[in-house]
């Protein structure tokens, strides 16, 4: 971690650049911030508890990324992201009740219990959906850069990606094809420092992932992504020149994964003094102290996002199971 | 009817879907100034231009992607993959992306994407330029499958599977393309899921695929001049398979034989058979059902061996008499 800062590009995340940013923004990422954790945290006990059929892959930690991300693009842009999506889809605005419903494969749920934790798509919210396969969104984000182009308007798709994502074949066809027709695609890549077990400092030769851009003759910067605020002016300047048709950018957020991989992760991979120093670097408060929030006020944040997260857990439980009749809807159109 | 050949069919169904609709375009390897590597889309980007003729870089996965991202977000592409044996570079964003979307969304997105592919062997390129690799796209829900044997069925089946909402595989054959068949001039559309009897005949129903059914068209015709009458169903998609017309056929003449150029293990017949097999016609049977495929071995580089791998005219009189005078 010691090394981050000599990899981060200058003047990411300032507190000029705070200010720049309109008050209630800041407010909705603090309390984003707040609602994944506690959506997260909820989702770790329930699995705990028996009560969930698949797996999960929390981002406790990444919140930052998320809240900056997300916030930076506007409701007509598109979204693609990745397994480990809970926190993208929050920030994305999306309905806690119907994320946790289809966490618990319920009809309720927004892919009516057939998608889970990790496909958990609102098409007509633009989220065009969390991918299981890893670089899976990466080619399908030059087909929807594709088609914003062609129908001529202002959108921007965002494509979210791991560091594993980076080293499959696919992210090379996909940043080559966006970048020669300059297409609005804003690469986010959420370098939480493992691919599974792989830590990337065995898996690169580089150490700014974000060094890649320069074989597609594309920006590529890299932030530190537990400041929401350099993310979402990356992400904003990214969108920007998107917007301007000036082609992708490669925007490489670190930050780390707190909690294992899955459900079943004995984390032999990593030290905890290594995990401890990256949760001593907790997000949340951080940034909280950043926007001047008493303990009182984060508390009671705090309190107002377990309480929307309770309330969606009692929603999800209280929907009906999809009907076995059903079961082949939705195959074909 | 104007007669023109199968590659001509097909550009005619493309250019006639882009002319009437905007969100129709092509996408993929050569498609552009050199007109793709057999000539295909020659001449569309003339009219079209390069925004609608996309040429793309050596990406199949990226040619899949595009098609996916582009279709789930309003546009209806139509995608060439070059050889069909390409098509393997393109199978997670086939099998796991695009077949997959709509179920896993809960119903909610479409994939309405064309992506077309011609397969077969008989041109002397060998192992990795000659698949005939169907089968794997029929065993994934979500997909469907088209595989024209004529000019008159490849536009017309274009021209369906382009408005169908759906992500289809247009399987096409290289030994086709030059193959000249009446086509009518004007837009039309032939109904995905359609099996086509080809020929009536009352001694023995051969199902064949592609460029399987010339083949079994002309062994008609000689057995006809010993007296045998072939009934030829071409099932034209392969998923959804229509198997009524099969069935009705079997019913008829109490024999089956199928006959395709993919190897014959795992090859689309064993569906026909196994289909045929577990329907009323099976207490019709008076022969056992034979399958004609190729040889389970990669294709031949070879002009004799690579004959000898794949179903001949001649293989299907022989197989054909067989089975009528009992000699199996």
């Amino acid at each position: 971690m010691s090394d981050l800062n000599n990899r981060l590009s200058p003047a990411a995340g300032t507190d000029a650049a705070l200010r720049e940013i309109k008050p209630e923004i800041l407010e909705r990422m603090l309390e984003q911030m707040m609602t994944i954790r506690a959506f997260e945290e909820k989702a770790e006990e329930l699995y705990a508890l028996g009560k969930v059929h698949g797996t999960m892959h929390l981002s406790i930690g990444q919140e930052a990324t998320a809240v900056g991300a997300s916030n930076a693009l506007r409701e007509t842009d598109y979204l693609l992201n990745h397994h480990r999506g809970h926190g993208h889809l929050i920030a994305w605005g999306s309905d806690v009740n119907k994320m946790m419903a289809e966490f618990l494969g319920k009809e309720t749920g927004y892919c009516r219990g057939r998608g889970g934790s990790m496909h958990i798509a609102d098409v007509s919210k633009n989220n065009l959906g969390a991918n299981g396969i890893v670089a899976g969104g990466l080619p399908l984000a030059v087909g929807v850069g594709l088609s914003i182009k062609m129908r001529k308007t202002d959108q921007v798709v965002m494509v979210i990606f791991g560091d594993g994502a980076t080293n499959e074949g696919a992210f090379h066809e996909s940043l080559n094809m966006a970048s020669i027709w300059d297409l609005p695609v804003v690469y986010l890549l959420e370098n939480n420092q493992y691919a599974m077990s792989m830590s990337v400092k065995r898996a690169f030769k580089i150490e700014r992932l974000s060094d890649r851009a320069c074989a597609y003759g594309i920006p590529g910067v890299t932030v530190d992504g537990n400041d929401p605020i350099a993310v979402y002016q990356a992400v904003s300047e990214a969108a920007e020149r998107a917007r301007r048709r000036e082609g992708p950018t490669l925007v490489e957020s670190v930050t780390y994964r707190w909690r294992g991989h899955s459900k079943s992760d004995r984390q032999a991979y990593r030290t905890r003094e290594e995990v401890k120093e990256w949760m001593a670097r907790d997000p949340i408060p951080t940034f909280g102290a950043r926007l001047g929030k008493s303990e009182e006020e984060m508390a009671r944040l705090r309190a107002e996002a377990v309480k929307r997260i309770e309330e969606a857990v009692a929603f999800a439980e209280a929907s009906p199971e999809p009907d076995v009749s059903t079961i082949e809807d939705g195959v074909y159109a | 009817m104007r007669e023109i050949t199968y590659a001509e069919a097909v550009r005619e169904a493309l250019r006639q879907a882009m002319e009437a609709d905007d969100r129709v375009f092509l996408i993929g390897e050569d498609v552009g100034v050199y007109g793709g590597a057999f000539g295909v889309s020659a001449g569309l980007v003339d009219q079209f231009g390069t925004e609608r003729i996309i040429d793309t870089p050596i990406s199949e996965a990226g040619i899949a992607g595009a098609i996916t991202g582009a279709a789930m977000t309003g546009m209806r592409p139509v995608g060439e993959i070059q050889f069909m044996d390409f098509v393997t570079l393109s199978m997670e964003q086939l099998v796991l992306q695009a077949a997959k979307i709509r179920y896993m969304f809960g119903g909610k997105a479409t994939v309405p994407f064309v992506l077309r592919m011609p397969g077969g062997a008989g041109t002397g390129a060998a192992a990795q330029h000659s698949e005939s690799l169907e089968s794997w796209f029929v065993h994934v829900p979500g997909l469907k499958v088209v595989a024209p044997s004529t000019p008159y069925d490849a536009k017309g089946l274009l021209l369906a599977a382009i408005q169908d909402d759906n992500p289809v595989i247009f399987v096409e054959h290289k030994l086709l393309y030059k193959q000249k068949g009446p086509v009518p001039e004007e837009m039309y559309t032939i109904p995905l899921g359609q099996s086509n009897v080809v020929r009536q005949g009352q001694h023995l129903t051969v199902v064949a695929t592609s460029v399987m059914v010339s083949r079994a068209l002309e062994a008609g015709m000689q057995l006809a001049e010993e007296g045998i009458e072939l009934e030829v169903i071409d099932p034209r998609t392969l998923k959804p398979m229509d198997c009524g017309p099969i069935v009705e056929s079997v019913k008829k003449t109490g024999r089956l034989l199928v006959v395709h150029e993919a190897v014959r293990t795992g090859g689309f017949g064993g569906e026909i058979v196994a289909s045929v097999a577990e329907s009323e016609a099976f207490d019709y049977l008076e022969a056992p059902i034979r399958r004609l495929a190729a040889r389970d071995i990669p294709v031949p580089y070879n002009k004799k061996l690579e004959a000898a791998m794949i179903p001949q005219i001649e293989d299907i009189v022989a197989e054909a008499r067989r089975l009528v005078k009992g000699e199996y």
